[in-house]
């Protein structure tokens, strides 16, 4: 092996680091405490790879017959996806900009932070069973749910996105002796605009995914559809409906970034 | 270190053979090089931009793969190697690259270590258990380049020309048999562009190797070159001693004489 | 005698405006037709707000007691479903961002079969997970684990993916120059460069994690989900608020933690 021959001797920089050890035996120690405490045990997993071989046996091939329940499941959803974002995203223009701390005072911008933060705090089904409790079985309880979800994303990244936006420009335009709705248009809007487009069409995507969730605790869509395939174990049904979600959650994807790539 | 006709090719050390690469068929970059190379010490490419020296370099330890042709590195021939070859053949061919190209989140001295990977496993590479020897060579580079200060510092707190002198360290870390430089000083201001080429020529000189370095600057090249060759066009036009490049030469390589007051 | 020229400007050209007005166009129809199908009962539109003041009064006040009987030791077992999955999902997301980073999978054959796992494991929602491996472990803490482990290969392996093709490809053609194994070139080249963004990554995930087990429990994965299923169940509203306000501080918690650690690191 070519070698050159060195003549002097210096230490090893390489020495291991006390810190870079200890992360290590503290991520084993987690495993090993954490395995413990769930008790997982190896038997349970070899059951469950037993059941796991019945049912993907069941699943496929998959069953489309029941065509009709799922074309209104997938109606369903779509309805609660597009109605909550499009309010959601009208809602969020004002909110965000009510909270932005360069816009308004503070006695109107922290409360309305706190209430966007409030929307986000919770995970969309909590939402949802609480809004199906109060309102009801159906729909509606997946568009206010799904309202409230959107709010706490966009309205937040759009204040953020307001907070960062240079003010030479407003200044300009407020020299000019704009009114507060020109200033807005000409000189807030066209700077935040691309990226406003960018969070509602991934929060567009991310109600698609969510409305054929929130229907598994009575919130409306394709979930509902789901759960009860499960509960009376028609799998193959269960497989045809999960090629479907998969199938519009790709067709959503794919036309939000038509829309960017338009917009940009 | 000469040799006469008859054993020159047992002794040559690398013999590039009919080399030609096309990037889009039909429109070759490289059309047809044939050089030999014995002799150790600076040789110097000059051209203008395009006309396919980064290409050659990059052909011969196949960064790129060349469309045609042979490349023997000690009578082993590069362009058809593969996997576990292959990398034995690159480890004996040190690089230096334009932009310098160090692993910037890593230490310098772990940057000239980087030279040994072509020697190591993976496994002792992501443990960093480099031998004590490697870093006692490796210090030593970085001592013989003027950066032993700077061993344990992270490699982008570096300026240009002191990246470039890891480059260099961590290319005769390999203990190379050829060395290659593409550019190596273009992104230099003139003062650290010349320590740069005594760096390299002292290496070359000091290791019995040659050095084949691409290279704009033609008085620069003129200084330090052994031999020069012009390429223009995808051809060799000119392959001899620096004295014998005339103005004609460099008209035919780079066009046009305003350029030349 | 002078004559003006009337320049005309605009802003977009004719193309780009037929194509904005399209997209509000679509977003128009799509409002219209979606308010007029979707089935929602008018009455229970304008009932909305005085039933959540009913839902919302019943809540209070909260009943403290219930947290450390069924409570706390929920929390626990939702903080290591989030753990103990973020941490399974490397075994599977690791070597499929490698197949999917143009740069250093050149086949496009394990490009797409990387696409596809990616893009089915993010389709499917980890309650919908959750489900799957309840009907196959039973109710309990494997199916979360594992539900949270497959929903996150999809979101860890597409962005680990994306810091992957973003490296800088000089520093790894130097390593393949001194003739690098392809493992070194990962190990030295590509990975102290993805180093900040792999951290990033993970903390995000554990951070949308934690939100995702809590919930898992109401299809009986575990966790504090299944405490919330069972006072819901039981119409016991007021230690349901206990464990929605123990649910808001473990994410505010896990906020703070990923904040402190993203500043260590940065």
């Amino acid at each position: 092996m070519a070698r050159l021959t060195p003549t002097s001797s210096h230490e090893n920089p390489f020495r291991g680091s006390w810190l870079v050890r200890s992360i290590w035996l503290l991520a084993a120690g987690y495993l090993i405490y954490s395995i413990n405490a769930m008790d997982l045990k190896w038997s349970r997993i070899q059951d469950g790879m037993g059941h796991a071989g019945t049912m993907l046996d069941r699943m496929f091939p998959p069953n489309f017959s029941r065509w009709e329940l799922l074309l209104s499941g997938l109606a369903e959803s779509l309805e609660i996806a597009i109605i909550a974002s499009i309010v959601g995203i009208i809602l969020s223009l004002f909110l965000g900009l009510f909270s932005a701390r360069n816009f308004m005072p503070n006695w109107v911008s922290i409360p309305m932070r706190g209430f966007i933060a409030l929307c986000r705090t919770f995970h969309p089904v909590i939402i949802a069973i609480l809004f199906v409790k109060s309102v009801g079985f159906g729909p509606l309880a997946g568009i206010l749910t799904l309202i409230v979800a959107s709010i706490g994303f966009i309205a937040k990244l759009f204040a953020e996105a307001i907070e960062e936006i240079s003010l030479k420009q407003v200044e300009a335009i407020r020299a000019t002796g704009a009114g507060f709705a020109s200033i807005i248009l000409f000189s807030v809007m066209p700077q935040v605009f691309a990226r406003f487009i960018g969070f509602s069409t991934y929060q567009l995507d991310s109600n698609l995914r969510n409305s054929t969730m929130i229907g598994i605790v009575g919130a409306g869509g394709l979930g509902g559809t789901l759960f009860s395939a499960f509960q009376r174990f028609d799998y193959d049904f269960v497989s045809a409906i999960l090629i479907t979600i998969i199938a519009l959650i790709m067709f959503g994807e794919f036309l939000s970034n038509i829309v960017r790539r338009i917009f940009r | 270190m000469t040799t006469t006709a008859g054993i020159a090719d047992t002794q040559t050390l690398l013999s590039i053979r009919g080399l030609q690469k096309e990037y889009v068929a039909g429109n070759p970059i490289l059309k047809g090089i044939d050089i030999d190379i014995t002799e150790q010490g600076i040789i110097a490419i000059i051209g203008p931009s395009g006309t396919g020296k980064s290409t050659l370099l990059r052909c011969i330890n196949r960064l790129i793969d060349p469309t045609q042709g042979e490349i023997l590195l000690e009578q082993q021939d590069l362009s058809k190697a593969r996997g576990k070859q292959l990398r034995t053949l690159r480890r004996k061919i040190g690089m230096v690259f334009q932009e310098y190209n160090l692993v910037e989140r890593l230490s310098v001295i772990e940057n000239v270590l980087t030279g040994r990977l072509g020697y190591m496993s993976a496994w002792k590479a992501w443990r960093r258990n480099f031998s004590q020897e490697d870093i006692n060579t490796a210090f030593e580079l970085l001592e013989a380049v003027g950066l032993a200060e700077h061993a344990k510092k992270r490699a982008d707190s570096l300026s240009g020309g002191q990246r470039q002198r890891v480059g260099i360290a961590r290319a005769v870390m390999q203990n190379p048999r050829v060395l290659l430089a593409d550019e190596p000083t273009s992104s230099l201001d003139p003062k650290t562009a010349v320590e740069i080429m005594e760096l390299l020529e002292r290496f070359a000189l000091e290791k019995n190797i040659p050095a084949l370095v691409n290279i704009h600057d033609v008085k620069l090249a003129r200084r330090y070159a052994k031999r020069m060759i012009g390429m223009s066009d995808g051809v060799v036009i000119y392959d001899g001693p620096p004295e014998g490049i005339t103005d004609d030469h460099l008209k035919q390589i780079y066009g046009g004489e305003s350029w030349l007051v | 005698m002078q004559t003006t020229i009337n320049h005309h400007w605009q802003r977009f050209t004719l193309k780009q405006k037929l194509a904005r007005y399209s997209v509000y166009l679509v977003i128009v129809v799509a409002m219209i037709q979606s308010i007029r199908t979707v089935e929602v009962i008018p009455e229970f539109f304008y009932d909305a707000p005085e039933q959540m003041m009913d839902l919302f009064s019943r809540m209070w006040p909260m009943e403290w007691t219930y947290y450390p009987i069924s409570i706390h030791g929920a929390i626990i077992e939702t903080l290591n479903i989030a753990t103990l999955g973020t941490l399974l999902t490397l075994i599977f997301a690791i070597p499929l961002a490698l197949m999917n980073a143009s740069n250093i999978s050149k086949s496009l054959w394990s490009h797409w079969i990387a696409r596809f796992f990616l893009v089915s494991s993010r389709s499917v929602n980890s309650l919908v997970w959750a489900l799957l491996f309840v009907s196959i472990f039973g109710p309990g803490v494997i199916a979360g684990v594992l539900a949270i482990a497959f929903r996150s290969i999809g979101f860890i392996g597409k962005l680990l993916a994306e810091a992957l093709e973003e490296v800088d490809m000089g520093s790894v053609e130097a390593l393949q120059a001194t003739g690098a194994s392809p493992m070194s070139v990962l190990l030295k080249g590509y990975w102290p460069q993805v180093l900040p963004a792999f951290f990033s990554i993970i903390l995000f995930r554990w951070d949308i994690n934690v939100r995702e087990s809590a919930v898992l429990g109401l299809v009986g994965a575990g966790g504090i989900g299944v405490v919330l299923n069972d006072s819901m169940n039981l119409f016991q509203w007021q230690r349901v608020s206990v464990a929605l306000f123990a649910i808001f501080m473990v994410v505010i918690l896990a906020e703070i933690v990923v904040v402190n650690i993203r500043k260590k690191l940065i």
